[in-house]
């Protein structure tokens, strides 16, 4: 069962030697039509995009299941940032990003939590526990491209 | 008819729609990110946003048909639904949506079930509208016109 949905593969003549330009963002959603836009956003803004439905999927990819051997697990060292919808049913995004958090090997990946509502002390929570932004929804071009700027400077 | 006629048909339409708050500015967003490498992208998330709905308006119309109605259950469908129709700009769905979490917090099954009457016409009636825009559209494009961007 496909879990996730990768953006075209830029391929690369030496296997994984020549890092790629673009940022790879994990993006989170349970919502069909959000997944979607956020999608299109990253990708209009540069960006190659991997989705995932839920937080347990998101951190599958990642390599930080309970049920996953980290260190055999490649996809999180590609990984330029996480943005993830709050409310998901099993996982929240603010569990997700403190698992996130908690990880040697993630903890320093930016992580963005998307909201369609606007709560303070929603919002306050997750900036207390590591989140580089929090954007509220519906998502606009503006936002991404903010969002992009983030992702570059934190690379360095 | 020709192209032109039609381009202003397709103005005078798009306009309406926005004014009659159908449509707000989140759709012009979607239009926006349209382009040569994403041809159909409103199209496509437009799809989305009926195949979405049309579950979620079965999930809520079984969910509050139960004799013991779970309203967190409810709720978490409208949130899904606000959520889709926000997303794609369409504001009276929404708006609905908004009264609709209202009755799920007073437990009030009665004016639910009027919030979902009231969805479901307004979700027709947007879905109609939005169909008949990419008919003129489609019908532009095959008389070799381009699709004016109405801001």
């Amino acid at each position: 069962m496909e879990m996730f949905a990768n953006s075209s593969s830029i391929s690369k003549g030496m296997g994984e030697v020549v890092a790629s330009e673009e940022p790879h963002v994990l993006a989170v959603d349970d919502n069909l039509v959000d997944r979607k836009l956020v999608e299109i956003l990253l990708k209009k803004s540069s960006c190659k995009v991997t989705t995932a439905e839920d937080g347990l999927r998101a951190l599958e990819y990642l390599g930080l299941a309970a049920h996953q051997d980290s260190s055999k697990n490649s996809n999180g060292s590609k990984v330029n940032m996480i943005i993830t919808d709050y409310c998901m049913p099993g996982m929240t995004g603010y569990e997700l990003l403190k698992k996130i958090k908690e990880s040697s090997m993630m903890k320093d990946v930016p992580v963005v939590i998307m909201s369609s509502e606007n709560i303070p002390t929603r919002i306050h929570q997750c900036m207390e526990e590591g989140a580089q932004i929090f954007m509220l929804k519906p998502l606009k071009h503006s936002d991404v491209e903010r969002l992009r700027c983030q992702i570059m400077q934190c690379r360095g | 008819m020709e192209v032109g006629q039609l381009q202003r048909s397709f103005v005078e339409y798009m306009a309406s729609l926005f004014r009659e708050g159908f449509l707000d500015g989140q759709f012009s967003q979607l239009q926006q990110l349209q382009d040569d490498s994403n041809p159909e992208f409103v199209v496509e998330v437009v799809s989305l946003f009926f195949e979405d709905s049309e579950r979620l308006l079965n999930d809520l119309t079984m969910a509050l048909d139960q004799p013991n109605v779970d309203f967190k259950q409810v709720d978490a469908h409208v949130h899904q639904l606000k959520g889709s129709s926000s997303s794609v700009g369409a504001q009276r769905v929404k708006n609905c949506c908004v009264l609709f979490r209202n009755c799920c917090e007073e437990q009030n099954t009665e004016a639910c079930l009027r919030c979902l009457q009231q969805i479901k016409q307004e979700y027709l009636l947007v879905k109609n509208k939005l169909q008949t825009l990419f008919e003129l559209e489609q019908q532009i494009v095959a008389a070799g016109g381009a699709i004016p961007m109405v801001q």
